[in-house]
């Protein structure tokens, strides 16, 4: 498979705290990648430094085989490398379907343009199947404010796939989100994934999520990838379960298999 | 592009009071050029608001355009009100291209501080500025559009004329605008900066360009009230006179190009009679208007229109 991502000794301090040590990472195109870690493990910070929100200290970072360290978030987003985030970043007191309307303006770069409309009929039928495929369309004309935590969050990663981009980082798509909701909002979002075509990087928390719906896992501790695999070698690492899954879920399995 | 029903009413407003003012008396007609002219440097704080940042320094670029109308007349010896109007707006668009890399930088308070500055900068200089008139300023020498010279008595009207053909324009402009990428894009910047970038909008060209587009229509009210009035004098670059054009966005609101063209009436109605009525006083009941339309319409007089329509709907 070809690389699209590619990180060598990619590290981030602040003042004497090691945020993130020497990540080495390859993703291939088409990858579905969950990356976990208990809090402060290095996670968002590895996601914030690929996707320009925050400057690495020192290491490469390359994408689709061109270096990428140091590019803020436009010029990634236009090389096709975007991103959600834990909390969506939205416009609340903007209309749902001004939110994709400006994305998509945005995505045809045509966001400079002074006396046309935003909402053209094109644009409109774009943000309708969006809003279609997301599930979502109840919303359509409705403040950002009106939505629901879930619905927010779809809306938060329909704005980042307006985009055309070729990978997706998710930063906690579930958080926030209900027991009851969290497999509809995945089911959707990856539906949407594989539809497009995208490699996906995402942070999760919930195994039982990065267990259903990735392929591969970056286990993060402490500022540093502990391993690196197939999601059930990952998840049965004896080091992870200690560091990032906990004890419970080994001892459970353990009690499973008595 | 199809004419739309709010530009059809500005039309509709514009005809109604060319024909009207026919029939009114001087002061009237003058008190309506005053209000147009202001509405536009109002139309420019509005721009700014839209996209977050509120200016106390708009009154920099209305002196602008009205001192270049001022000495484009005296120094230059123009006579027509469309060139001396023209190269207020040229003077103001240079400057603000300079002024607008480092403003762009800032929000909040620092933007408003900042944009005071720059316009308490401006007042120093012409206040020191004896040639010009110190603080007294200077009388504007007599203008004609197109070739023609308005007689005794016609200057009012045909300022009057020249105001509404203008701000029509611009309102017509800015009804667009508003509903442009560019314009959703400032709204969008007020909004979330962060989520602006990751969409691959430059936030900075945004509102740079923003800016810009609000210091030339600022300039175009500066010119009109220079032209109007027959004089320009530093306090157009006073902070007072840029929290009066803030006072007049807050009074209208933001929703709507129309909003501030109403307020500023309303602004200045309410300003000849108070000052009339309670010469000592005038001050505090705008600032008692001022503190009701933030207590109980804070989206602006605008918000009552909005919220009739919705009830319609």
């Amino acid at each position: 498979m070809t690389e699209i991502l590619r990180t060598e000794g990619l590290s981030r301090y602040f003042g004497a705290v090691t945020a993130a040590e020497d990540i080495n990472v390859t993703i291939s195109e088409g990858e579905i990648v969950g990356v976990i870690g208990s809090n402060g493990a290095g996670k968002t910070t590895f996601i914030n430094m690929v996707t320009g929100y925050l400057p690495p200290s020192r290491g490469v970072i390359a994408f689709d085989g061109t270096p990428i360290k140091g590019l803020g978030p436009r010029k990634l987003m236009r090389k096709g490398l975007t991103r959600s985030f834990q909390i969506p970043q939205l416009f609340l007191e903007l209309p749902v379907i001004d939110n994709l309307a400006i994305a998509l303006a945005a995505a045809e770069h045509k966001q400079f343009q002074m006396v046309r409309p935003v909402r053209t009929a094109a644009r409109l039928q774009a943000a309708d199947e969006i809003l279609a495929q997301m599930r979502i369309t109840p919303y359509r004309d409705e403040m950002v404010t009106a939505m629901p935590q879930g619905a927010r969050k779809l809306l938060d990663i329909a704005i980042a796939m307006l985009g055309n981009p070729r990978m997706l980082l998710l930063d906690e798509p579930t958080s926030g989100v209900s027991m009851d909701e969290k497999y509809t909002l995945m089911d959707t979002v990856m539906e949407a994934v594989h539809q497009r075509g995208l490699t996906v990087l995402f942070v999760e928390h919930d195994m039982e999520i990065v267990q259903r719906y990735v392929t591969r896992v970056l286990a993060f501790a402490s500022g540093v990838v502990i391993k690196d695999g197939p999601v059930d070698e990952v998840l049965a690492d004896s080091q992870v379960q200690e560091l990032v899954t906990g004890r419970q879920h080994h001892s459970a399995d353990t009690e499973g298999e008595a | 592009m199809k004419p739309e029903r709010t530009e059809l009413s500005l039309i509709g407003v514009a005809i109604a009071i060319a024909v009207m003012a026919q029939f009114s008396p001087d002061w009237l007609v003058f008190t309506l050029t005053l209000a147009i002219s202001t509405a536009l440097v109002v139309m420019g704080v509005v721009m700014l608001m839209r996209a977050g940042l509120v200016s106390f320094g708009q009154g920099l670029f209305y002196c602008l355009g009205g001192y270049a109308v001022g000495l484009g007349g005296r120094f230059l010896g123009i006579t027509d009100a469309l060139v001396l109007i023209a190269l207020g707006v040229l003077v103001t668009v240079g400057i603000a291209l300079v002024l607008g890399l480092l403003m762009t930088r800032y929000r909040e308070i620092f933007f408003a501080m900042l944009s005071l500055a720059f316009s308490m900068i401006l007042y120093g200089i012409l206040v020191k500025s004896h040639g010009l008139g110190s603080t007294d300023g200077f009388g504007v020498t007599d203008w004609s559009v197109l070739g023609f010279t308005p007689g005794d008595g016609q200057a009012t009207t045909t300022a009057l004329m020249l105001a509404l053909v203008l701000a029509l324009a611009i309102a017509l402009f800015l009804n667009r605008y508003f509903r442009s990428s560019l314009g959703l894009a400032c709204e969008a910047i007020r909004e979330n900066e962060v989520r602006v970038e990751y969409m691959g909008i430059s936030h900075r060209k945004v509102l740079y360009i923003n800016y810009v587009i609000a210091a030339a229509v600022g300039s175009v009210g500066g010119s009109l009230t220079a032209l109007a009035a027959g004089h320009v004098d530093p306090t157009m670059a006073y902070w007072t006179v840029s929290g009066e054009f803030v006072f007049i966005a807050i009074l209208g609101g933001t929703g709507h190009v129309a909003a501030p063209f109403i307020a500023a009436l309303i602004f200045t109605l309410v300003r000849t009679y108070a000052v009339e009525l309670a010469p000592n006083a005038w001050q505090m009941i705008l600032g008692i208007v001022l503190l009701l339309i933030i207590l109980f319409l804070p989206k602006g007089i605008w918000s009552l229109f909005e919220r009739r329509r919705r009830a319609t709907e």
